[in-house]
Formats: C-alpha cells, sequence, structure tokens
C-alpha cells in the first residue's frame, strides 16, 4: 500500500480526506486502483489515457513525467503526491 | 586586472563559481553558481536585459509586468538605464520591502487584489496592456529572450568554466534557466542530467479552486528535464541554513531547494563526477521571513503544512 496526499482542490473527490491508501507496482495500476474507488477523481486526473497537464504526480518526491509518465514504478510504502502544476515563484512574497 | 564597465549592465552574468566542499558527498564535486553576484542581486538580471532589449520598444511605449519579485528589481534597473518606464502589477500584499525597493528604482506600482494572487496580477496586467498601446508586456513565462539568456550566458559561462558537468540542478520557476542553460550544457556535456528544484507551492496555490487555474510556462518543456524533485519548505530551509553554516553562502528560499536537490543526485552519481547548481539569490530579501530560527522554521512549518 502507498500513501497518496490530495491537494484541497481534489479533496472533494475523495470525500474532504488529505490522503488516501492505494496499491500498485506502477503509477498507472496505482492510479487506476484509486480511481476505480473514487471515480470522480479519476475524471480530474485523466484527460483520456494521459493525466491531465495541469496536473502533476509525484513518487517519493519526483515528478513521473521524468520517471517514464505512468509506467513509473512505485515502490511498497511509497509517497505519492498530486498537486496541481502551477509556475513557480507564485506567492513567495505573500 | 579588469577593464572599468562602462555600465551597470556590462556587469550583467559572468557569475562565479564556487566549489561547495563541505556539502558534497565524498567523491562528488558540487559547484555552486553564485547569481546574487549580479547587479540588483539575483539571476533575473540576465533576462531582464535580454528581454528589453529584444523588445525593441518604439518611443512612448512603455514596460509593464506582473511581477512582485527579482525580475521586477532586474526590469526596473534596466528600465532606468536604458529610459524606459516600467509598471509593475502585484498583489496588494506584496511585502513592503519590494513596493520600496521598485519605488527607489523608479517603477510605478500597480495593486491587484490579494485573493486572486500572482494569477490576478498577470491578468491585470493583460488586461491593462490591452488597454492601452503604450504598454508592452514582456512577460517572463512565455518569453523566448529568456531562455536565450540562459542559453547565451549561464550555461555558455558554465561551459567556459568547467571541462566537464555530470548534473545541472537549478530551480523551477519559469523554466528559463533550466531549458537555456539545460541546452547548452548538453551541447557540451550530452550525458548530463538535468534536473528541477521544485519547491511544494504556496498558500494561493493549494487553495486553487479549480485545477484549470493552474499553469504550465509557455516556455517550459519537462520533456528536456532528465529529474524534476519536489522539494518542502522544511527541506529547502534546512538547506539553505547549511549553505550559511557550512560554506558561508547566504542564499535565497530557492536556492535552498537546489542545494538540496544537488545533494540528492550528487549521491546517485558515481565517483569523480561533478554537479553543477545555479543559486538564484541571496538571503537578503527574505530577512522578514518566518523561518531563520529554529523555532520559527516549525512554527511556519505548522501553518502551512497541508497534510
Amino acid at each position: 500500500m502507498s500513501t497518496v496526499r490530495l491537494p484541497p482542490v481534489l479533496r472533494e473527490e475523495a470525500g474532504g480526506v488529505r490522503e488516501v491508501e492505494a496499491s500498485g507496482s506502477t503509477v498507472r495500476e496505482l492510479l487506476d486502483n484509486l480511481t476505480f474507488e473514487l471515480p470522480g477523481l479519476g475524471e480530474r486526473i485523466y484527460d483520456g489515457e494521459e493525466i491531465r497537464p495541469f496536473v502533476n504526480v509525484y513518487v517519493d518526491g519526483e515528478d513521473v513525467r521524468t520517471l517514464g509518465g505512468l509506467d513509473a514504478p512505485v515502490r511498497e510504502h511509497a509517497t505519492v503526491v498530486l498537486l496541481p502544476a502551477m509556475a513557480g515563484g507564485c506567492d513567495r512574497a505573500s | 586586472m579588469t577593464a572599468p564597465a562602462s555600465s551597470l549592465l556590462d556587469l550583467i552574468g559572468n557569475t562565479p563559481l564556487v566549489e561547495l566542499q563541505r556539502l558534497s558527498p565524498p567523491g562528488v564535486r558540487i559547484f555552486a553558481k553564485l547569481e546574487s553576484q549580479n547587479p540588483t542581486g539575483s539571476i533575473k538580471d540576465r533576462i531582464a536585459l535580454s528581454m528589453v532589449d529584444a523588445a525593441k520598444l518604439e518611443p512612448g511605449q512603455e514596460l509593464i509586468e506582473p511581477t512582485s519579485g527579482n525580475t521586477g528589481i532586474s526590469l526596473a534597473l534596466v528600465a532606468k538605464l536604458r529610459g524606459l518606464k516600467l509598471t509593475c502589477v502585484m498583489p496588494e500584499n506584496a511585502t513592503p520591502e519590494r513596493r520600496i525597493v521598485l519605488g527607489l528604482y523608479g517603477a510605478t506600482i500597480v495593486d491587484s487584489p490579494a485573493e486572486g494572487g500572482s494569477n490576478g496580477a498577470v491578468r491585470l496586467a493583460q488586461e491593462l496592456a490591452a488597454a492601452d498601446d503604450r504598454y508592452v508586456m514582456l512577460f517572463q513565462y512565455a518569453n523566448e529572450a529568456n531562455v536565450r539568456a540562459h542559453y547565451e550566458g549561464t550555461g555558455a559561462e558554465i561551459v567556459r568554466d568547467l571541462p566537464r558537468v555530470d548534473a545541472l540542478v537549478a530551480g523551477l520557476g519559469t523554466g528559463g534557466t533550466l531549458m537555456g542553460t539545460g541546452t547548452r550544457v548538453r551541447e557540451a556535456n550530452p550525458d548530463v542530467v538535468v534536473a528541477a528544484a521544485e519547491p511544494v507551492p504556496g498558500e494561493l496555490v493549494m487553495g486553487l479552486r479549480s485545477l484549470e487555474d493552474g499553469y504550465v510556462p509557455p516556455i517550459l518543456d519537462v520533456s528536456k528535464l532528465d529529474r524534476k524533485l519536489l522539494v518542502s519548505n522544511a527541506e529547502s530551509v534546512a538547506a539553505v541554513r547549511a549553505l550559511l553554516d557550512k560554506e558561508g553562502i547566504f542564499a535565497g528560499v530557492s536556492s535552498g531547494a537546489v542545494a538540496h536537490v544537488a545533494r540528492r543526485v550528487a549521491d546517485d552519481l558515481p565517483e569523480g563526477s561533478t554537479v553543477v547548481c545555479v543559486l538564484a539569490d541571496g538571503g537578503w530579501k527574505y530577512l522578514s521571513a518566518p523561518f531563520w530560527h529554529e523555532t520559527d522554521v516549525e512554527q511556519s512549518m505548522e501553518r502551512t503544512l497541508w497534510w
């Protein structure tokens, strides 16, 4: 089982919780298992077969887009983070 | 001996590299490129000069840019020395330090509503530019002259100064540093690992009501990155303190994130490797941030703990 952390904007689809558990040995397997349980979340994360451009998925702190995308491996007890894509440097001054 | 410069703008770039001997893991050498040595103290001087000169403003035209950060200060310097007017659009809750320094450089400041955050400032600047022909918005997130400044400057300097680079680490903001520097360094070192240090987004981003309000800068091509690592606030601050404690480098928060990733990347490289990390600015502009003391870190982290 891995822990999946959800940003506030996606929590509604998961009953308001910050974290959910999901299993899978690749990002695809894990997200498929997760979104089978939470179909609303699937619509927000996926655009067809691909992760939406404005969604970033990190496995143990690394963006899966540089790890082979949905085929990236996920170890047992990994921490997966979903975040809205956002240009950096924002709000740091406020 | 170095010849005296005829303008401060001639002193942009050619920043020094220094080895981080105490922060490097055994067998790997990490070098830091000190962008705080630019005239206004940040890497943004490079792109401000490049973007303003590429824009070739006509008489009567003025610059407008949504920024409350380093880019505004750099544009203010370049605008002043090129005889141009600059308006900066920023959220009304931007820190007083930013307003004061921009005002001193001669920029005009326009406030956007606090709740709109940086996206709101961008929208307002776009509206103002669309409504008035005088305004030219350079918009660093989509300006190829941003990338070019790093290809011709930052990247070329690293290639000139180091015979071999195995990894390049820089912060991910507009993507300009990573795209331009990465491309140039890769030309000379085809196997280089280009790694992005990405700060965990701030409160306003985490409070987005819709994913569609997110933003990917047009100049950023993630497929050109070999690694992209998320860095927590706590990790960034710990690395800022390590840079100061071990190397005497007083760096800004994004530099902490970069140093953190540089060490992580260095740990994955074989002995004898060379890592270059680009430290974008110094710590001076962040003195009022609540994380310079141990207890502050925990408290400020507590407040911004999202999970």
